[in-house]
């Protein structure tokens, strides 16, 4: 139990930051027109990508003996890679046919 | 200053995050949004590679790390950019397993590291020589990116196609079995001896993937974007658990974010279908369907029409409304129907389009198609408008959409799709559907709505029927 208490008090600010993200997040959904619902879902798709990061970091810091990390950590990147790139990529595909539209609002 | 400017950097990254996601939210800036988000990751990448410090210690690896995103980069802008508009819901679902499964590998590397330091002593807890809170989001990292990995994978494979519905009795029982089986299983590794927790760990690797197929598999047809969603949301909550763990930012805010957009994003969806989150969770849709005996076959028989006499009636009419379906997007007849809406609109008929918010396979599926084919926004009417208007019109036209009209959603409760908001074209003064046989829908369950005496059939591939009915009106 103080444990996690601990945990809590020293992540404080990480704790807040889940907390607002996660009213911002609804927020920033809660106007979307039906219109962009699919491309958003696959913007939302290629944001979460930034999980790349960890990815990188696995990799960056395995030694060079440790061929679980080195492998594993290699197909992370990979994976991370082309969720980042696909889904920005076909986000603006499919964003490209709104182009010549006039906005409705 | 190295450290700052890194700091820096994820502050960037995460605020591009925001305004991305918010300039999406509108038809005029949402490619630019995409753009914008695109660029903060770009640089929160490079920031990472080049300014990250272990311990002290920058990143070594670099060949590995850029092989990887070359590798990456290529094969994700290749399939990005080769693959068919209509594929795309599968694709958003390919990609999302791909971060799901860069999610889980993060967590296993990471508990590897652990599990050698804590092994030296292995008969100690486990649980002792690791922070309840790393634990945690290590765990948590795994779990989820497991089964967002595998779900993501079979919705991917089931939208194509290459996956059948499986299910069975008992069904529901069984997954939460799994579910339940997982969390003991990840509770219980913290307290097993050190030397034995790696064999803990891959078994509740395991089961978490176990259940990620048992959780996909039986749901089939209008819930598979809610699945596709919400795997969305939780991969980006496994991408938070590393933000946890790395003490990153970037990471915790683009997770966090993308899991409650992605959360919210479901909820509507759910809303929009008349069911809770729940329902949906434990998978009932396609077990009932397929269980529950043959959904009253449809009794009486159906009309069918010429494609001539189809081209008279919409011609003369005064108001036609088309609904579109998967139908339409598998046959890549959005630009023929948009022709047609044009050949109409010149005689003078009124044309709408009435768009469910699941039609297709995914919400806003049939938008994108039609505004590929340069539809007009105000053209297309949401479920609610196009309802009121379905009283004044005198055709409608349902272009290979099945179960968003089907009236037994309204009338018959023991149907599996009761309660689900439906198109009512059953208003309008004269049904023409057009579909390629007389096949149920994704949902498995027979359309009433054909043996109605207002409803007449028009057999054939979306596209082929549209071009002929557009030839057919320019001889009236």
């Amino acid at each position: 139990m103080d444990e996690i208490l601990g945990f809590i008090q020293a992540h404080q600010d990480m704790i807040y930051v889940v907390i607002l993200m996660g009213f911002l997040g609804m927020e920033v959904i809660g106007r979307v027109p039906s219109v962009l619902h699919t491309p958003l879902m696959s913007g939302a798709n290629a944001i979460h990508g930034v999980v790349i990061i960890g990815a990188v970091i696995i990799m960056g810091k395995a030694e060079s003996d440790n061929y679980l990390a080195l492998i594993l950590g290699f197909l992370a990147v990979v994976l991370g890679t082309l969720n980042v790139v696909g889904g920005f990529v076909v986000t603006d595909r499919m964003l490209e046919m709104f182009k010549k539209k006039k906005p409705k609002s | 200053m190295d450290i700052s400017i890194l700091t820096i950097s994820y502050l960037v990254a995460s605020v591009t995050f925001i305004i991305g996601l918010k300039m999406l939210s509108h038809p005029a800036t949402a490619r630019r949004g995409n753009l914008i988000a695109a660029g903060g990751m770009t640089l929160a990448i490079l920031a990472t590679i080049f300014l990250y410090r272990d311990e002290g210690r920058a990143l070594g690896n670099y060949g590995w790390i850029f092989g990887g995103i070359a590798i990456g980069l290529v094969l994700g802008w290749m399939i990005a950019k080769k693959v068919k508009m209509t594929a795309m819901p599968e694709l958003v679902s390919f990609f999302n397993g791909m971060g799901g499964a860069c999610a889980a590998l993060i967590s296993i590397v990471e508990f590897d590291y652990i599990y050698r330091e804590a092994s030296i002593n292995p008969d100690v807890v486990f649980g002792s020589a690791i922070h309840v809170g790393h634990y945690l989001a290590i765990m948590a990292g795994a779990i989820i990116g497991s089964v967002s990995f595998i779900g993501s994978m079979i919705a991917w494979g089931k939208l194509n196609g290459k996956i059948k519905d499986v299910s069975f009795k008992g069904q529901h029982f069984i997954n939460l079995v799994i579910l339940v089986l997982v969390l003991v299983f990840a509770v219980v590794t913290y307290f097993v001896s050190a030397g034995s927790a790696i064999t803990f760990f891959f078994v509740t690797v395991f089961l978490a993937l176990l259940y990620g197929v048992f959780f996909v598999q039986p749901i089939g047809g209008a819930d598979m974007p809610v699945v596709i969603s919400l795997l969305n949301s939780f991969t980006g909550v496994a991408a938070a658990c590393g933000g946890f763990l790395y003490d990153n930012k970037a990471m915790l805010t683009g997770g966090i974010l993308v899991g409650a957009a992605g959360t919210f994003l479901t909820i509507l969806m759910c809303r929009a279908m008349n069911r809770s989150l729940m329902n949906v969770l434990i998978g009932s849709f396609g077990g009932s369907a397929a269980g529950g005996g043959p959904a009253q076959a449809g009794g009486g028989t159906i009309k069918e029409i010429s494609v001539s006499d189809a081209a008279m009636v919409m011609a003369y009419a005064k108001k036609v409304m088309i609904v579109p379906g998967y139908g339409l997007a598998v046959a890549q007849a959005q630009h023929t129907c948009h022709e047609l809406e044009k050949i109409l609109g010149e005689k003078g008929v009124e044309v709408k389009y009435a768009i469910h918010p699941v039609a297709g396979r995914m919400p806003g599926h049939m938008n994108v198609l039609l505004a590929e084919a340069d539809v007009e926004y105000d053209k297309l009417l949401e479920m609610e408008p196009a309802n009121d208007e379905m009283r004044t019109t005198d055709v409608a036209l349902v272009l290979g959409a099945n179960d968003v009209v089907n009236p037994a959603a309204k009338t018959d409760p023991s149907s599996p799709i009761y309660g689900m908001p439906v198109l009512e074209v059953g208003e309008a003064g004269m049904v023409i559907v057009n579909k390629r046989s007389m096949k149920p829908g994704y949902a498995g369950i027979e359309n009433q709505l054909f043996f109605e005496p207002k409803t007449s059939m028009l057999f054939g591939d979306a596209k082929k029927v549209l071009s002929e009915l557009i030839t057919a009106i320019k001889e009236i």
